[in-house]
């Protein structure tokens, strides 16, 4: 794992990181992916992915009615910085 | 000898003590015990001692059920309706929870009463509470040794006598794999078997809320209580619950017991071997017959479950943004920097490692090798666990392969931390039921032995469970100290 890979990893998943770490993350996603290889060894001919652990139970849908009351308010007070009733960020547009 | 959540409740019922007293006393213990364990984020005397209050007039009005006035403690990844919820992260040190999860709303219902919110390896990654932002939780037994993770401040309370029953959650042995290093039971339910909703999100196709206590009956009276479809989680599961306690007194004489090859193989210390060797000898006796079952590709558990759980992992986490909750930055230049910084700064070392690896294996051109080769392995895993329960009813191996390692032994080499959940994994992936409950001793660290059934075959391993603990007195054991 590269170094340059990482700051792009890093830069995707938005997270800052500082230079003592980069070659820390470098070293252990090695590792890791060499762990994640030994899939490889798997013959997965025919074989379908499996993406939820009860298969054949499909997940519902429900009907599409209003079920949640406003209480943005209460939401909101563990927002960081809010005025309004909105979310502050900082400036987008110029 | 360890008091059990079913002697509490008939002490309460017969007005031996209050709820209220029982509560004052479990309350002082937790503040007494804080410095040297450190198993609790927030103790919530107030909540506690206003719903013993409560719990004592239903007692008194002949309205008791066998849950009420019984003191528990929540993981902190539930979220406590007013009450801080942290996941053990730095991220979320000042959110307060604007509802409950359904599991903490269930168990309110049944009368239980919340002492606090249990320490945790932050947003439930890791194996040894060393990753918690709030510090690591001691083993009760010996406070130089990790009490195991991710639930690893929910498993050393029970050991340590602070509450009868202690919320937890398992992604990938983050129930049993603590359960099994503090010597007590803990049971991981089928997926879809407890509702998820208000229980931060880690690896949504692997998490699972369950429940940690002295015995594996406390832990049936538990679960009948939070078990149940749930409206608000699409993945729960809309299928009767069954009377769990009654089903403790099914005979194990018959049951067919599969001992799995894969898990008596390399890395399992001697003395754990031989406590588990023992457990089956113990099974045996009481009429079970044992099957030899193999799971060839169990191995590759490990890694399938690193590509898929920091997958899911890096999916989730991308909620916390540092505009709606949580962490924030100081003074953000612009909207990418306020992102990259205040998630760079609220999460921890692991929890960005897992981040990144999910982010890596999901990227253009690595999704196929990766995400989608170990979906696959997920299924070939999952068809040999269902072929195995062909002919045996349960599997019955170790938890870990070794008992509580001391702090520190695993922290500079992520991999081998990884591999101490070799035995937990494989249930996490097919979605199985699995428990751990204590089996023996070595240096005076418990050890745990693992059941692990098919699909909602909770009833069976909780009475092959509670056969094995009427027989054997592991489960009574507490730690030198705290008696």
């Amino acid at each position: 794992m590269q170094r340059k890979e990482i700051e792009t990893i890093a830069h995707l998943a938005r997270l800052d990181l500082d230079e003592a770490e980069i070659p820390v993350y470098q070293a252990s996603l090695t590792r890791i992916l060499e762990l994640t290889g030994e899939l490889d060894r798997a013959d997965t001919t025919g074989v379908a992915p499996m993406a939820h652990p009860l298969p054949g139970l499909a997940q519902r849908l429900r009907a599409d009615e209003v079920t949640e009351r406003d209480a943005h308010e209460r939401y909101q007070s563990n927002a960081p910085e809010v005025e309004a009733g909105l979310y502050l960020v900082p400036k987008v547009i110029e | 000898m360890r008091t059990t959540l079913a002697e509490l409740s008939a002490s309460l019922k017969s007005r031996a003590f209050s709820s209220v007293e029982l509560t004052r006393r479990l309350l002082a213990r937790a503040e007494a015990t804080q410095p040297s364990l450190n198993a609790l984020i927030t103790i919530t005397a107030d909540i506690a001692l206003a719903q013993a209050a409560a719990a004592d007039r239903e007692i008194a009005a002949g309205r008791a059920g066998p849950l009420t006035g019984i003191p528990i403690i929540h993981k902190d990844i539930f979220c406590t309706d007013g009450v801080k919820t942290t996941c053990g992260s730095r991220m979320l040190e000042n959110f307060v929870a604007p509802y409950d999860a359904t599991v903490v709303e269930k168990l309110r219902a049944a009368g239980m009463v919340m002492l606090g919110k249990a320490n945790m390896d932050e947003f439930a990654m890791g194996s040894s509470n060393e990753t918690s932002y709030y510090g690591p939780v001691r083993n009760p037994w010996n406070p130089g040794r990790v009490p195991g993770g991710s639930s690893g401040g929910s498993a050393a309370a029970i050991a340590a006598g602070l509450a009868p029953a202690a919320t937890a959650t398992d992604t990938g042995g983050s129930i049993r794999q603590p359960a099994a290093l503090c010597g007590v039971t803990g049971i991981k339910p089928t997926y879809g078997r407890v509702s998820r909703y208000g229980m931060i999100a880690f690896a949504s196709s692997l998490d699972q809320g369950g429940i940690i206590t002295p015995s594996a009956e406390d832990a049936a009276l538990v679960l009948a209580a939070m078990a149940g479809y749930d409206p608000r989680d699409s993945t729960s599961v809309d299928r009767p619950v069954p009377d769990y306690r009654a089903g403790l007194e099914r005979p194990v004489a018959g049951l067919r017991i599969g001992v799995l090859k894969e898990f008596f193989e390399k890395g399992l210390e001697p003395d754990n071997e031989r406590s588990v060797r023992a457990a089956l000898e113990v099974l045996r006796g009481l009429g079970a017959t044992l099957v030899d079952v193999s799971l060839p590709s169990i191995g590759l558990s490990v890694p399938a479950y690193y590509v898929v759980a920091p997958a899911e992992c890096s999916s989730n986490l991308a909620r916390f943004d540092g505009v709606r909750f949580g962490y924030r930055c100081k003074e953000p230049r612009d909207l990418l920097d306020l992102y990259r910084r205040s998630r760079g700064e609220g999460f921890g070392a692991e929890v960005k490692r897992r981040i990144m690896t999910g982010t890596y294996v999901l990227s253009a051109g690595y999704y196929d090798a990766y995400y989608l080769k170990a979906q696959k392995v997920r299924q070939l895993i999952a068809s040999e666990f269902e072929r195995a329960f062909e002919i045996a009813d349960v599997i019955v191996g170790p938890t870990t392969p070794t008992a509580a390692f001391e702090l520190g032994a695993k922290t500079a080499d992520p991999v081998t931390m990884y591999l101490n959940d070799i035995y937990t994994i494989g249930a996490n992936l097919a979605g199985l039921p699995a428990m751990s409950i204590p089996c023996g001793f070595t240096g005076g660290l418990p050890i745990g032995l693992q059941l692990m059934g098919p699909h909602f075959s909770e009833e069976r391993l909780l009475a092959a469970a509670h056969a094995y603990q009427r027989e054997t007195d592991w489960h009574r054991r507490s730690p030198p100290g705290h008696e």
